[in-house]
């Protein structure tokens, strides 16, 4: 059943928690950006939670990397503020905090995969030396590859290295422009599995994702962007509905729009009766795509 | 270990890695050994002259070739520092290198100042020594020495320094392409102000004097370099320094407290102006 088909741990009662007293991972508040009479944000709001990950998704020039680099302090806006744990965006307590993952980045084709993160380690601080290094590859599955120069890594393995990289120093919130974009499905289940484990450490993730379905899978609120403001921020449940009841018989699919999940066993019991062979029952639900497409369509 | 020498330490560790040491050593190499050829030949070919006085054919070889050599340190070495710089920011931005790197904990600041600090330690390093074969081989084959040994050399660091700081300079604000265009040109208009000077001073017209003059202070490495020339053959007199001074490495330009005050404000203004403009660029 398509809906309810985000069993990798969507929307699992993080909400449901009880309001965190430390501040949020990311606060943006009426968050504004201009680039010459370009408007790519304008006024928008938005929360993060520590330990929540939350989607982020919108069409092309929608402003979800001009939000994450204002957030990790690579742009600075024009209005508004936006803050990582209370610090401002930018500042070197915000930076300390956060891990970044850039939509377009490159590693220097020269250093090792290992030479990588033992950089990012010294400009991090951090003290986890050579098993940080080897566990974060190991993670990543590139243990095999710590002594590969990246200029002969694949494209998948330099994203895996940059995941890898917004790990180092042990952020407490990770921002992810397009993560997966350059995996194969097998890598992208794996990212998939560390954001899961990830938000079970506690870590707060912001991930900007083209994927929806991969958003819908993982993340326990999306918010969706259109135009430089925020079109819809919810739970995936909540962003989506019920969309019917779908029964293939022998006759062919027959539709119910009407009916929920609680007419099911009604509707089957009557067919049945009227010696009609069932093969399959789907309970119908609009996927996030849907949702996406009527948040973008009323903005 | 602080952001600023981290970053320095990974500007020269791309150096080694990228073999730049090794192509710039084979070039220079080859660049010496012609000079050597030519300085022995130079000193080989030299006609006895019976002027006496303050005219000696020897001396004018001699500083000649030690003025050739500064030229070429300071040309080999402005090369070198503008293909170290030239993407540092701008560059690296767009080609998502400086991204993951600025979001750490460093200050742009640190960032910048390990650029320069990386950058500007390859190159002050590589024109002290290169100027200083250059002076040994003159004086093997020549048996002089510079009227000032280290004066040139002093002058020639601070030369290249000041190149590195403009080319980080342009970094922010430019393409790589457009900053190494910028920065050839800016060179390239430091050589003709230096023969303006010469020209002027040979011809006693003040208002050439006057504008390479001019030049000079906006561009002091250009000015550096001149004063490097002029300590090379300062004790020189008479007709001898007449027609140092008529050459292509003549100067009428004497080092002065003023001009070295006046070049390290300068560079402070390059840095300021440079860590402003990295710290409101959006990236």
């Amino acid at each position: 059943m398509a809906a309810d088909d985000r069993s990798e741990g969507a929307g699992q009662g993080l909400l449901d928690r009880p309001e965190p007293t430390e501040p949020a991972a990311l606060l943006a508040t009426g968050l504004g950006k201009r680039y010459g009479s370009v408007v790519a944000l304008d006024g928008v709001g938005l929360s993060v939670r520590p330990g929540e990950l939350v989607g982020l998704v919108g069409a092309n020039g929608a402003g979800k990397s001009t939000l994450v680099k204002i957030a990790c302090g690579l742009v600075r806006p024009t209005s508004g503020t936006a803050t990582i744990y209370g610090h401002p965006a930018g500042s070197r307590e915000a930076r300390q905090k956060l891990g970044y993952l850039a939509e377009l980045f490159r590693f220097p084709g020269w250093c090792t995969a290992s030479e990588v993160l033992a950089l990012h380690q010294r400009l991090a601080g951090s003290p986890g030396g050579t098993s940080e290094r080897a566990e974060l590859l190991e993670l990543v599955d590139l243990s095999d590859v710590a002594n590969r120069r990246v200029e002969g890594m694949s494209k998948g393995m330099q994203q895996r290295l940059g995941i890898a990289q917004a790990l180092v120093g042990e952020p407490k919130l990770l921002l992810l422009d397009e993560p997966t974009s350059a995996l194969d499905p097998a890598g992208r289940r794996a990212i998939r599995g560390l954001l899961l484990q990830l938000r079970e450490r506690g870590i707060a993730v912001l991930l900007n994702s083209h994927l929806l379905g991969e958003v819908e899978r993982v993340c326990d609120r999306v918010v969706i962007l259109a135009r430089g403001r925020v079109a819809a921020d919810g739970r995936p449940n909540e962003l989506t509905h019920a969309g019917g009841v779908e029964i293939q018989t022998g006759d062919g699919v027959r539709r119910f729009p009407q009916a929920s999940r609680e007419d099911v066993p009604r509707i089957v019991g009557e067919l049945v009766a009227r010696g009609v062979d069932i093969y399959e029952v789907t309970v119908v639900r609009s996927t996030l795509e849907d949702a996406y497409l009527e948040a973008v369509d009323r903005s | 270990m602080t952001a600023t020498l981290i970053i320095a330490r990974h500007v020269l560790q791309e150096s080694v890695r990228r073999r730049v040491f090794v192509v710039v050593l084979v070039l220079t190499l080859a660049f010496l050994g012609l000079f050597t050829l030519a300085t022995v030949e130079a000193f080989k070919a030299q006609t006895p002259f019976g002027g006496g006085g303050t005219f000696s054919p020897h001396a004018i070889t001699a500083v000649t070739l030690f003025g050739l050599g500064v030229f070429s340190a300071l040309f080999l070495a402005t090369v070198l520092a503008v293909f170290l710089t030239l993407g540092a920011v701008r560059g690296d931005a767009e080609r998502g290198l400086l991204q993951p790197l600025v979001v750490r904990p460093l200050g742009r600041r640190e960032f910048l100042l390990g650029r320069f600090v990386g950058a500007g330690a390859v190159c002050i390093g590589y024109i002290v020594i290169l100027y200083a074969v250059v002076v040994l081989i003159v004086h093997q084959a020549g048996g002089r020495w510079p009227d000032h040994v280290f004066g040139p050399g002093l002058a020639l660091a601070g030369a290249i320094t000041i190149l590195v700081a403009l080319s980080l300079l342009g970094s922010v604000f430019m393409s790589a392409t457009a900053n190494g265009i910028a920065m050839f040109m800016l060179y390239g208009a430091g050589l003709v102000a230096g023969l303006l000077a010469s020209i002027g001073a040979a011809l006693g017209v003040h208002s050439v004097q006057t504008i390479a003059h001019d030049i000079a202070i906006a561009l002091p490495f250009e000015g550096l370099y001149q004063a490097a020339l002029h300590a090379l053959g300062s004790n020189q007199t008479g007709l001898t320094q007449v027609l140092v001074n008529l050459g292509p490495f003549g100067s009428s330009h004497p080092n002065s407290v003023a001009f070295d005050v006046w070049a390290a404000f300068y560079l402070a203004v390059v840095a300021l102006l440079a860590t402003v403009g990295f710290e409101r660029r959006d990236l």
